[in-house]
């Protein structure tokens, strides 16, 4: 294992840059995932990493090793695909043993380490199966298992749980992430799902339009949102456009005054508000920010209840609360107060359009 | 009313489906019986059975040499045509270029060009080229070779290239991240995934090839002759059995290469 050390990594087709100058540096040991919506370039950035897509400019480093120009076949970097990729016409141990082979390594010894990985996985027993015999969860496993087998420098994983169903993702997720840190193997993951990230990281990367938009942990990025594209992106928000017009002190377009913790400069701007950070009822008018509103929808989510409420003509909020057994729950057309604290408005400046 | 209506829909389905493979095996049922008549004159009923005929074939030089110019022909064509198409199914499966979609139809065309088209414009390129260069070209076996060639390709092309589509190209860079280069990869990833395309699509050559009559003979020299050809000449002159138990002979071998085929790659999955 070692650091994996991205320096400007730059991708573009024509005119068309699909990665701008990305620069990233992975412990030794650490789990990163790339999250982004489709065509953010992340899937591109792990493909250059792998060696499959040559980069327009900057350098990839394995430690200390300059791998930027080699073939994928030289950079000993272990990899999982979302469509498990396994070799069709050879036997589950084959596939895990095709990485040794590659390698050279004494057949004495291919046996102890293929069995070594499926135990790994899970999977003793099954190195004589064929690939169509297992369910999609156990070709991922093999699919783990084979790029593991090869001590990779670091592993990287292409949405790998894109095609498993919901409950077994969970499964397979946690299992992941366990083999990950028992390893204690240098990991980058691609995914577009937020809940995936957050759980499997340790430090998360947010990219858009080939851009690295935020590095961070959950908490940063979830509380600390480094823009308005993060805010969206990660978890939910409730978006309020306005004006900053003095130090905290922020007017939306619908005329509702806010009081806003940090120093936002004045001018064009939106605010930003986590669904849970809000509270309804008395509580909420002895709060820094609260209104009166009316309730136009309510979303029933089992352990919590969206409550959408709407302010005025043009503001309109959302808040999560928790569906208490013994609570009422609020109905379509109820007045209701709703208030939040100045440390839940997260401020973004708005560029001139 | 409606069980007895389902039911003659039925047995109308079954007559006509055995009614069509009946008519396709017509012509083989008879040539095989007729392989096997006793007279000289085919007529019904036969006289009697005899195995004379096939005693006839092995007399006679022109079945012989043009049983082993049309084997070794389909063969070398089928080689070359596997040589040449899988790489070029490779490229068209995989890169969008200018032209890729009309060189895709290029390399089909052999099929839509009838056999005579193509053996007249093939026997006057040749002769053209051996004027302009001297290479003795014409009715060469190489210049037989590369005509039937051009018959192989299409099959093969077609045949990879739809296996190719169902290959996962993940599995060929999976193959690449565990240290196999290029040419390991091709052979221990891409090869025996789409091993059923080339197979069939090498049977489906040979076959064409080997029975190919209106090309070759555009192509054969003074001297050289196929088995087709073989065929045609002598019914030009006599119609007695010899030519059914040629054509019973031909069956089998081409029936004998199916059933192999069959048993490495099932050809219904493919074709």
């Amino acid at each position: 294992m070692a650091s994996l050390t991205l320096d400007g990594l730059t991708k573009s087709y024509g005119d068309n840059t699909v990665v701008q100058s990305v620069s990233l540096d992975v412990k030794d040991g650490e789990f990163l995932v790339l999250l982004g919506p489709s065509g953010c370039g992340k899937t591109t950035t792990l493909r250059m990493i792998a060696g499959f897509v040559p980069p327009s400019g900057g350098s990839i480093r394995i430690g200390e090793r300059d791998i930027t120009q080699l073939p994928p076949w030289k950079r000993n970097a272990g990899l999982v695909f979302q469509s498990y990729a396994l070799f069709p016409h050879m036997t589950v141990a084959e596939n895990v043993a095709f990485g040794l082979e590659m390698r050279k390594v004494a057949k004495a010894e291919i046996g102890p380490r293929v069995a070594e990985a499926l135990r790994l996985v899970r999977l003793e027993g099954y190195g004589e199966r064929y690939p169509r015999q297992l369910s999609g969860g156990q070709q991922q496993r093999v699919a783990l298992a084979r790029a593991l087998v090869i001590r990779p420098d670091v592993l990287l994983l292409d949405e790998p749980l894109s095609n498993l169903d919901a409950k077994l993702r969970l499964e397979v997720r946690l299992e992941i992430r366990a083999l990950q840190q028992q390893l204690g193997l240098t990991t980058v993951m691609v995914t577009h799902d937020q809940e995936e990230a957050l759980t499997m990281a340790d430090r998360l990367v947010v990219m858009s339009e080939g851009r690295v938009r935020q590095v961070g942990s959950q908490a940063d990025l979830y509380e600390r949102p480094a823009d308005l594209f993060v805010a969206d992106f990660v978890g939910r928000s409730t978006m309020i456009a306005g004006t900053v017009t003095g130090p905290g002190a922020f007017r939306s377009e619908g005329g509702l005054v806010l009081r806003c913790a940090g120093e936002a400069p004045q001018g064009p701007a939106t605010v930003a508000l986590r669904p849970e950070r809000l509270t309804l009822g008395a509580e909420a008018a002895g709060l820094d920010n609260h209104a009166a509103g009316t309730v136009s929808f309510v979303s029933y989510l089992g352990a919590m209840l969206d409550v959408h409420v709407r302010l005025n003509d043009t503001d309109h909020v959302v808040a999560q609360i928790p569906n208490r057994a013994d609570g009422r729950i609020p109905a379509v057309g109820d007045a209701i107060t709703i208030g939040w604290p100045a440390s839940a408005c997260l401020v973004f400046p708005r560029e001139a359009a | 009313m409606m069980a007895d209506g389902r039911l003659a829909g039925r047995v109308a389905l079954y007559g006509v489906a055995w009614a069509t493979l009946g008519f396709i095996l017509l012509p083989l049922i008879f040539v095989t019986w007729l392989a096997f008549f006793a007279q000289e004159i085919p007529s019904f009923p036969p006289e009697g059975y005899s195995l004379k005929w096939f005693g006839a074939i092995t007399a006679n030089r022109n079945f012989m040499t043009g049983f082993a110019t049309s084997l070794q022909v389909a063969v070398a064509a089928t080689v070359i045509g596997l040589l040449l198409a899988v790489p070029a199914s490779l490229i068209l499966a995989r890169r969008q270029f200018l032209g890729s979609a009309a060189l895709n139809q290029l390399l089909l065309l052999p099929l839509v060009v009838p056999g005579v088209v193509m053996g007249t414009s093939i026997y006057v390129f040749q002769i053209e080229t051996e004027i302009a260069t001297g290479l003795p070209l014409l009715g060469s076996l190489g210049g037989l070779v590369a005509g039937h060639t051009l018959l192989v390709i299409p099959w093969t092309v077609r045949l990879v290239t739809a296996s190719l589509a169902n290959l996962d190209r993940a599995a060929e860079e999976a193959a690449q991240s565990l240290g196999a280069d290029q040419w390991t990869t091709f052979f221990r990833v891409t090869l025996p995934a789409i091993r059923p395309g080339v197979v069939a699509g090498a049977l489906f050559g040979f076959v064409t090839s080997f029975g190919n009559l209106e090309m070759s003979l555009f192509l054969v020299g003074p001297g050289r002759i196929t088995l087709p050809i073989a065929i045609l000449q002598y019914l030009e002159w006599k119609i007695d059995p010899t030519v059914a138990a040629v054509s019973v002979i031909q069956i089998l071998v081409i029936a004998v290469a199916m059933v192999i085929t069959d048993r490495y790659v099932k050809l219904a999955r493919v074709v």
